[in-house]
């Protein structure tokens, strides 16, 4: 999934606030490489698998390493690499129509799994296939399944069209659990699963999704504290990612939610690529993934205007906390079935506009943006009508943009800057009551 | 090479049920639905994307189930295009367009079926451009245990089943379902005869007249279809057309957003004969006979046989089979020269299924060509001219030696598991 990015911190010119737990994520990010690198001689055994209805609680209780082939990519975006694994992919007779994710993975396996710190990637002892919100998840692992010689998992998460997890949806999803999954993972891990301590891993989950939600709202303050979108994706890495469950990913959250409140505190608006962004005249919600490749230009474009991003579905992918769920240690299996059918995309169309109509009214928005991503059909297909339906319901005007994740053929800066130019233009000329076609 | 066509003199013996097939699964104002509606007072018709919804429950329930299969190269795109961005398959846009402008007014309702995220997320859009109008979104399972995803599935389509039910439709019965289920096999069986005489004499069966006959059953009853299949099969046996110098092909990669006709004809006349191909897979997801049991409920078997007689493509998981495997097998069993892979641009099963199945052919030697199209594509030089070259291609240098011209039962052709 066009998802986040534990080891964004990691790699990029980051907002330049040096916070503890920004620290502290650098650390975890490149430990957890560290690990990975070292995984076969320490006898440990690598899981692959995808962000959304990810199951790290139940990878690290059996001593697993996961490993989210879509960080990868979309780190390769950052880093620059992305272009040349997706022509290498290409090459091998990938259309150019699919998913870049998919592409800059297989290009980087060929090309020789180094990760992004430099350090080689162990190949999998398990593909574990979450098919959760995707329809490419599935493709995608069996297109893994040629290059790795490993078993795999499949989790077949139903889609939500209503809105709605029914008793028959929840059962499903835990039968395959208790009968396919856990067996096979346990085959691979050498152990047994121990509930307890899964257990014990779900309730520290709980913890820190209490705390990230206290930053997601947080944005409801003027000046927001935090960019809910760019700087977002910095904050759900490690939830989202491989730590979810782990005492440093509590400890995280802690040290963020208090450096949130301390900004709140002192009327301190987030850090971005051009500097700290108190001055704010424009508070969006915004739906879609990033552009990985041209990120920091990508936000300075909003930054430069003064545009803060105060919610953000594409912070949602790995779980709707500010929902109310929480992982619960006292049904460990169905807790898990519950979040991995929640996840945004995994919402039908209706629910994904009942949420962003919310957030734009929860946050006050004054008009929210759409990144439509070439690669990306969960996402996007529909967003046209998201975007009537939002400008209908909520009376705020929308923006539209195209790029891709990954891909830097796809990310036409001039163009997207014009456009968000003048969409903020619009936004402004709205504001001061008179009226700019957009 | 040149044109490629059976040419035959004497009056067609199927021209007349041809035309009639080309009439029902050419006619976007669904004429055919609107007649069945006026002949049966009270009864819903329930369309359904493609690839694969369980039609015969739907029959048990009263309706006419009803193929939705986009606008094709017929209707002008007004208002679908503002509704997807240029990224996106062709067949949304196109059904969007279909709805709007009150071609699929007949219809009670819609399912959706899950095949890939753009028809999953078309489902929604129903949702809210057709407030007033059912719509179902049909979650077919990925795992095929009969006691995980069988019971799944079998929930899923009582749900379906009660919400049609109060919309206006018959209670599920299950000896009506039992009637609908033996139809719907005969209907498979007719199919599987045709596919059959289709690869045994292309020259008599060609595919474009095959498409017609098989998709004219999207607006048909299945022991109704079943007839037509069955008429056009003795009728297209009595002609007398001569075999070509043809390569014999099976087409993969069309089983959603369908190719234009004249892409299909274009194909012919480069000199293949497609005896094999996946346009309209919803009409042979299931391979062989349903059976059923006394000692067994019969939406549970509906329900079963999708796990265990489902055939492979590419929106359904493949567990623990070669991937490609089943695609190799009816290369085989179907003695063709070759493939053609032809994806709808844009289609994300299709074209991310493609490089698995090209490295299962060119392990074990079977020659193959891709292309993509849109199902609105109006010009097939270019890809005409590539069909040409691969048909020479394979008969100058291509290794046949794998192809047979033995006939397999219809159930032998690749399941997957
Ligand atoms: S299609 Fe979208 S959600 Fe799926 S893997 Fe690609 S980027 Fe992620
Ligand atoms: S053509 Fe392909 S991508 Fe488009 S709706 Fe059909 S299966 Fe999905």
């Amino acid at each position: 999934m066009s998802t986040t990015t534990t080891a964004a911190a990691a790699t990029t010119a980051t907002p330049s606030l040096k916070d503890a737990s920004q620290a502290r994520q650098k650390r975890m990010i490149a430990d957890h490489f560290t690990d990975l690198s070292t995984a076969k001689e320490q006898g440990k055994k690598v899981v692959y698998t995808f962000v959304p209805g990810n199951l790290t609680e139940l990878i690290s209780a059996l001593g697993m390493l996961p490993v989210l082939p879509e960080i990868n990519a979309l780190q390769s975006g950052m880093r620059k690499k992305s272009g040349g694994y997706i022509a290498e992919a290409e090459k091998a007779g990938h259309s150019e129509d699919v998913c870049t994710y998919v592409k800059c993975d297989i290009g980087m396996k060929r090309s020789g799994n180094i990760g992004p710190t430099g350090l080689p990637l162990p190949d999998p002892d398990l593909l574990l296939l979450s098919y959760t919100g995707c329809f490419t998840f599935l493709k995608w692992f069996e297109l893994l399944k040629q290059e790795y010689n490993c078993p795999i998992a499949m989790l077949h998460v139903p889609y939500q069209p209503d809105g709605v997890v029914t008793p028959a949806m929840r059962q499903y999803v835990v039968d395959q659990l208790e009968n396919k999954v856990i067996p096979l993972m346990e085959e691979v891990a050498g152990r047994k699963l121990d509930m307890d301590v899964l257990a014990e891993h779900l309730g520290r989950s709980a913890q820190a999704e209490d705390d990230l939600c206290a930053v997601w709202e947080s944005a409801k303050h003027r000046p927001s504290p935090i960019d809910g979108y760019f700087g977002g994706v910095y904050y759900i890495g490690p939830i989202f990612t491989s730590f979810r469950g782990g005492e440093d990913c509590v400890a995280y959250y802690r040290e963020l939610r208090a450096e949130v409140e301390e900004r709140i505190a002192l009327g301190m608006g987030p850090q971005t690529p051009i500097g700290q962004l108190d001055d704010q005249k424009y508070r969006l919600v915004v739906e879609g993934p990033p552009n990985w490749t041209n990120f920091n230009d990508f936000w300075t474009m909003f930054a430069q205007e003064g545009a803060v991003i105060v919610s953000s579905s594409y912070t949602r992918v790995g779980g709707l906390y500010d929902l109310g769920f929480r992982h619960d240690p006292s049904d460990p299996l169905g807790t898990l079935a519950d979040y991995c059918l929640g996840c945004y995309t995994n919402l039908g169309l209706p629910s994904r506009i009942d949420l962003l109509e919310k957030y734009i009214k929860d946050y006050e928005a004054d008009g929210f943006f759409i990144n439509s991503v070439k690669s990306c059909n969960s996402f996007s297909a529909g967003q046209l009508l998201i975007l009537r339906e939002l400008e209908e319901r909520t009376g705020v005007p929308g923006g539209f943009v195209e790029s891709d994740l990954v891909d830097p053929r796809y990310f036409s800066k001039s163009n997207i800057d014009n456009r968000v130019q003048s969409y903020l233009q619009m936004l402004e000329a709205k504001r001061q009551g008179g009226f700019v076609a957009a | 090479m040149g044109e490629a066509m059976a040419v035959d003199t004497k009056p067609d013996p199927a021209a007349e049920v041809l035309e009639r097939a080309r009439t029902l699964a050419l006619d976007l104002n669904l004429t055919e639905v609107k007649r069945w509606k006026a002949e049966n007072p009270g009864c819903l018709a329930i369309g359904h994307m493609p690839i694969y919804s369980p039609r015969p429950l739907l029959e048990a329930l009263g309706c006419l189930p009803v193929g939705v299969f986009g606008g094709g190269d017929e209707i002008d795109i007004i208002r679908g295009d503002s509704y997807f961005q240029s990224y996106i398959c062709h067949i949304p846009r196109s059904t969007v367009e279909l709805g709007i402008a009150g071609h699929l007014d007949c219809l009670d309702g819609m399912v959706f079926p899950s095949i890939c995220d753009v028809i999953r997320n078309l489902g929604g859009m129903w949702k809210l451009l057709f407030p007033d109008r059912y719509s179902a979104y049909l979650d077919l399972p990925q795992n095929f245990d009969r006691d995980i995803g069988g019971r799944f599935y079998a929930h899923e389509l009582r749900r379906i089943a009660s919400e049609i039910t109060a919309l206006g439709g018959l209670a599920l019965d299950p000896e009506r379902l039992r009637v609908a289920i033996e139809d719907d096999n005969r209907r498979r069986r007719a199919i599987a005869q045709l596919d059959a005489a289709r690869f045994a004499t292309p020259w008599l069966y060609p595919a474009s007249e095959a498409y017609l006959v098989v998709r004219a059953g999207s607006v048909l009853m299945a022991a109704e279809h079943a007839d037509l299949v069955d008429s056009y099969v003795a009728l297209a046996g009595q002609r007398s057309n001569r075999p070509l110098d043809n390569v014999r092909v099976v087409l993969v990669g069309a089983f959603c957003e369908q190719p234009p006709m004249g892409l299909i004809i274009s194909l012919e006349r480069a000199g293949c004969d497609i005896v094999a191909d996946d346009f309209q897979h919803g009409a042979r997801t299931i391979v062989g006979d349903v059976v059923l049991h006394d000692d067994e409920d019969p939406l549970d078997t509906l329900a079963f046989c999708f796990l265990d007689q489902g055939i492979a493509t590419a929106s359904r998981y493949i567990a623990d089979d070669e991937k490609g495997g089943a695609l190799i097998a009816q290369v085989r069993e179907t003695g063709a020269d070759g493939v053609i892979f032809a994806a709808a641009s844009f289609c994300d099963p299709a074209l991310l299924d493609q490089p698995m199945l090209e490295a299962a052919c060119a392990a074990v030697g079977i020659p193959f060509t891709a292309f993509k199209y849109s199902e609105n594509t109006g010009q097939f030089q270019v890809i005409r001219e590539q069909a040409g070259a691969f048909s020479d291609s394979v008969k100058l240098w291509g290794d046949t030696s794998h192809a047979s011209l033995t006939q397999p039962s219809p159930t032998e052709q690749g399941v997957a598991r």
